[in-house]
């Protein structure tokens, strides 16, 4: 009997990771297929897709560079649905936290580098902290539903964004030379991320989205406020039998999970080939839609903080990968997204699967774990002491 | 919650096994096929046109072939959006059959500003000869990165900087030339002397071509009543659409706009029976009822030169313009429209002044 | 600012801003019936592009309005059947199968677009149905009478929506499902029947929306919402998941926007301030749930997937 079990643990621990992969293929099939359909050669697309992920230096300098705001806002994302909050306001979080990081460098020009960075980022932080606290406020004290008023606050971004941009941040070049291109001038050197190696793009970018990740880990699992926040989310109303703030909580973990997203901006403005803000008129064309993105990494990563990383890596990669893929066989950009979305619902889809893969692993007579109110699964990570079995 | 009893589903989960390890052999062929072509295909300078064949392209061929002279263009909306993309997109495929042997490849949709940087990096890295970078926003990402490639040339519009750099073109467009002559034919056509323009977002090339438009219409005629909507979105069609709907309800007869988005207002415009100037595009095909002229933007007079400088030893760091003089913005009528001559030729006229000097648009 | 306050241009702000608001009331009113049930659909957006695309093909083929809106329904269907699957019987995470599918949506009615009919090509629009002698009311009249169909189409569905959830053993159903599964389910009710049922209306619905608008505007263009499916989801929770609610939500929005429009026409809101201007629906509404405060409470069974024997 022992031994029957041993072996299918290690067979279901093996087939839960293969689960998402096969998903990610299965996906990618359906787009072999829209790609003959557009007269393209798919094998030589999926190529493509490969190198441009993972297939040299560069490339792999690249998808690290794509993961580090997936990495950023799936971290915050995971804390945010520890605590039960739904947080689908990333995409202006990032805006906000990015604008207060351009404002503060463009106020204090004559700060030296070294306060000048942490200062930026400090400001990053803030200023999508904000943006998360107000729908943490609104729903705590409010009733207003998070999903309501991050989405709106979404729209507020952005109009925001173009305002600044446009008007009092704008490049003074810009006005001379009669473009008014919505740009900031180039911005401080000092506030340009370090680099890594000496490389031209490499930056210390993603080093701090894993620190990110690990802080928030020891956050969820080594602080009495992490203890609180997952409180809350398991079963807020034990929680606030036993005495915890629940309201308070709740703005906290929106909080955070805003900071993230606007460290993430932070980084995207201070990290970019341009070193300025720039905005096209819409969310996306400054995030890359990374708002959304983030959340997937996150269910990528079971909702841990560490396995997000693994996750926004090879999602980077899947997100680079299609634009090469684009280059080289030359599809409508708009192949890649469709195929992005597949991807998504596919390893969605699967996710039960490889769920029950994982719980199967653990224990075969464990006893049910409390669900958390979104249906989600604790999922096998490096298991936290205390946790209980299946997290 | 878990339906996982060992006894239970062993049949079920015996063929999930099998599905999920076929897909596993599946995915590894295709990861082996894509690794052991590496060596077969000359990485990167592999020019793929864009009905792509899978074999590794071969550079032999007839005797005095010469290399392909290798474009990419880079842009923010789609090839086909009768608008800002387009032009760019049509003007290089007229390069493309004057010059015969250009290798085009596009990247269009990007309005992802670091996805485009990251485009623009990677084309030029491939050798391509010509990156066009067909986006104001892309201009600070573009200063970082073609010092990185000597080699490259890149041209960035709508924008007039060069950054000092000597591989870099700038390119515009004068629009307020064309929107002045048409602002001109629609005060001269307009009965009710309510004139609508509905724009995206008050920036560069659109604001260029409002003002342009405005001053024409006021030159025409001092007391018209011009309504100036900016939606501040490249996107939004509807709201385009209502844009024009309240510019109607204040009784606007004549209308012009510019953008993608636009697209919504100009069937507001076939509805009610208002007449339409369009730009970027020839728009007849949008409302051939009620569109009176386009200005149409024939980069093509530009690229040319670029292209000719690029061949004769200069990658860049000049300015150029299209504007009516060169012949880079037609006025393109609808023939299908009945425009009165005395009309016509105010914009004729219009077109003469501006050429010759003596009419400034005021922008 | 008198201009503003004249009766035409008042009359046409609200006309424009009940067709701003039709698409919202189209989607959000199939997103009550999913939500209401338990699940939460980030979809929808997707769906519309796709049904609008439909829709919009369809017409431009055949020149057929109502073939149009048919083709909307049927994308609408299927998409509903897929998202059914994936949330209910599959019991993914709902907030973020939502967010692929957008995605989907978004890029396969571009792609399809630029492969199938490359440059905007306008179409036919729907029929604009004057109601006899009710038109002619000063006022009123245009206001209310003398919309496209499609307007009267989605004002009509609100009772009908209203009556279904709450007269009909169907809607009893689809409540208790969204408020407690278990019981439901231990009264014989069949949850993933219901959900499947309510799923399969929102993608409907949501593709009714998309069509509507296309045929509308009698365009198609990539990204033709513009993101209006989420402002559409937001709406569901503003309406405190009732027909009723989500009919006011959507004219909310709608006239804030038309308003905005017309004072940026008469140039009472200038340039340099339209930013703040285009925040203020978004700003509006979260104010007026405020105020309106929490009477209501969700669905408990919000967003949990469900499978029995748990």
């Amino acid at each position: 009997m022992t031994s029957a079990v041993t072996k299918r643990r290690t067979q279901s621990r093996y087939l839960a990771f293969l689960i998402p992969v096969a998903a990610v293929v299965a996906a990618l099939l359906i787009g072999a297929i829209m790609l003959v359909a557009l007269g393209a050669n798919p094998l030589e697309g999926f190529r493509e897709l490969i190198k441009g992920a993972f297939g040299s230096k560069d490339a792999l300098i690249s998808t690290a560079l794509k993961a580090t705001p997936l990495l950023f806002v799936g971290v915050g994302i995971t804390i945010a649905f520890r605590a039960n909050v739904i947080n689908i306001g990333g995409e202006g979080q990032m805006v906000a936290g990015a604008l207060l990081a351009t404002i503060t460098a463009l106020s204090l020009p004559d700060l030296p580098a070294w306060i000048m960075l942490p200062a930026v980022l400090i400001a990053g932080l803030a200023g999508g902290a904000l943006w998360g606290a107000v729908p943490g406020a609104l729903k705590a004290y409010f009733g207003v539903n998070e999903i309501l008023s991050t989405i709106m606050l979404n729209v507020v971004a952005v109009q925001l964004m173009n305002y600044l941009l446009r008007g009092p941040l704008i490049d003074p070049g810009e006005i001379e030379r009669g473009t008014r291109i919505p740009q900031t001038e180039r911005l401080q050197g000092g506030a340009d991320l370090p680099l890594l190696f000496g490389d031209g793009r490499f930056h210390i970018g993603p080093l701090v989205a894993i620190l990110a990740a690990v802080a928030a880990y020891v956050l969820l699992w080594r602080t009495p406020l992490g203890y609180r926040l997952r409180a809350v989310g398991l079963n807020p109303d034990a929680s606030k039998y036993a005495g915890i703030p629940v309201k308070r909580t709740i703005v906290l973990a929106l909080t955070f999970s805003g900071a993230m997203a606007g460290l993430a901006g932070a980084v995207l403005v201070f990290g970019s080939e341009s070193h300025r803000m720039v905005t096209d008129g819409s969310t996306a064309g400054f995030t890359g839609s990374a708002g959304f993105n983030g959340i997937v990494a996150a269910l990528f990563g079971g909702l841990h903080p560490i396995w997000t990383i693994p996750a926004s890596f090879l999602f980077g990669g899947l997100l680079v990968g299609g634009n090469a893929m684009q280059r080289a066989v030359q599809v409508p950009s708009a192949l890649i997204l469709a195929l992005n979305g597949l991807v998504v619902v596919f390893v969605v889809a699967t996710d039960r699967y490889r769920k029950r893969m994982l719980a199967r692993d653990v224990r075969v007579d464990a006893p049910e774990p409390l669900a958390p109110a979104f249906g989600w699964r604790p999922t096998d990570g490096p298991a936290p002491s205390g946790e209980g079995d299946t997290s | 919650m878990n339906q996982d009893h060992a006894v239970h589903d062993e049949g079920g989960t015996l063929k999930k096994h099998r599905l999920t390890k076929l897909i596993v052999v599946l995915a590894l062929a295709l990861v082996a096929a894509a690794c052991g072509d590496v060596d077969t295909t000359t990485t990167a300078g592999e020019a793929e046109t864009t009905t792509t064949a899978g074999e590794a392209e071969a550079t032999t061929t007839t005797a005095a072939e010469a290399e392909p002279f290798r474009i990419a263009i880079v842009a923010p909306s789609a090839s086909n959006d009768l608008a800002f993309t387009q032009s760019i997109v049509d003007a290089v495929n007229v390069i493309k059959s004057e010059m015969g042997n250009v290798d085009l490849q596009v990247t269009d949709g990007t309005f992802v500003v670091e996805d485009a940087a990251a485009a623009i990096r990677a084309y030029a890295d491939s050798g391509v000869d010509l990156v066009i970078a067909h986006g104001s926003q892309y201009g600070g990402s573009l200063q970082e990165i073609a010092p990185d490639f000597p080699d490259t040339s890149f041209a960035w519009g709508t924008a007039a900087d060069t950054f000092g750099l000597s591989n870099v073109f700038a390119y515009e467009a004068a629009s307020d030339e064309g929107g002045y002559v048409m602002g001109v034919m629609g005060a001269a056509l307009s009965e009710s002397n309510v004139i609508g323009i509905v724009g995206p977002v008050e920036v560069g090339d659109a604001k260029l071509y409002v003002d342009g438009f405005k001053a024409g219409v006021l030159a025409q005629n001092p007391d018209a009543e011009v309504l100036v909507n900016y939606t501040d979105s490249f996107s939004d069609v509807a709201l385009a659409s209502e844009a024009a709907q309240a510019q109607a309800a204040n009784g606007a007869d004549v209308m012009s706009g510019t953008a993608q988005m636009v697209v919504g207002a100009v069937t507001v415009a076939s509805d009610q029976g208002i007449l339409w100037f369009g730009t970027q595009a020839n728009q007849t095909s949008l409302a051939p009822n009620i569109v009176v002229a386009s200005q149409v933007y024939h980069w093509e007079v530009v690229l040319r030169d670029i292209i000719a400088k690029i061949e004769a030893g200069t990658p860049g760091g000049e300015y150029f313009k299209i504007d009516l003089a060169n012949g880079g913005e037609v006025i393109e009528y609808n023939d299908g429209f009945d425009l009165p001559a005395d009309v016509r030729q105010l914009g004729e006229d219009a077109i003469a002044g501006i050429k010759d000097g003596s009419i400034t648009t005021g922008s | 600012m008198s201009d503003f306050f004249t009766t035409a241009v008042l009359v046409a702000t609200a006309a424009s801003g009940v067709r701003l608001a039709v698409p919202l009331l189209f989607a959000s009113l199939g997103e009550t019936f999913g939500q209401r049930s338990g699940v939460l659909n980030l979809g929808v957006d997707g769906v519309m592009l796709l049904g609008a695309f439909g829709g919009y093909y369809a017409v431009l083929k055949t020149g057929n309005v109502w073939l149009g809106l048919l083709i909307g329904i049927v994308v609408g269907l299927l998409l509903g059947v897929v998202s059914a699957v994936i949330s209910v019987t599959l019991r993914a995470e709902q907030g973020i199968s939502g967010i692929g599918i957008y995605l989907f949506g978004l890029g396969m009615s571009d792609l399809l677009f630029q492969k199938l009919v490359g440059t905007p090509l306008p179409i036919t629009k729907f029929p604009k149905l004057n109601i006899p002698r009710l038109s002619d009311i000063p006022v009123i009249g245009e206001l209310l009478f003398q919309h496209s169909i499609v307007v009267y189409l989605a004002f009509l569905a609100v009772p009908v929506g209203m009556y279904i959830i709450n007269k009909t053993t169907f809607g009893m159903n689809i409540r208790a499902v969204g408020e407690n599964p278990e019981a439901a389910d231990s009264l014989g009710v069949s949850v993933s029947r219901i959900r499947y049922a309510t799923v399969i209306i929102g993608g409907t619905l949501a593709g009714v929306a998309g069509a509507s608008l296309a045929i509308d505007l009698g365009i198609f263009q990539q990204n033709l919402t513009n993101a209006q499916g989420f402002i559409a989801i937001a709406l569901v929770y503003f309406g405190a998941w009732r027909p009723v609610g989500v009919m006011l939500g959507s004219l909310l929005y709608g006239f804030v926007n038309a308003i905005v429009l017309q004072l940026k026409t008469l140039a009472i809101i200038p340039p340099d301030q339209s930013n703040f201007a285009a925040m203020a629906p978004a700003i509006i509404t979260i104010l007026a749930l405020v105020i309106v405060a929490r009477r209501f409470k969700a669905p408990a069974a919000l967003t949990k997937p469900y499978s029995r024997g748990e």
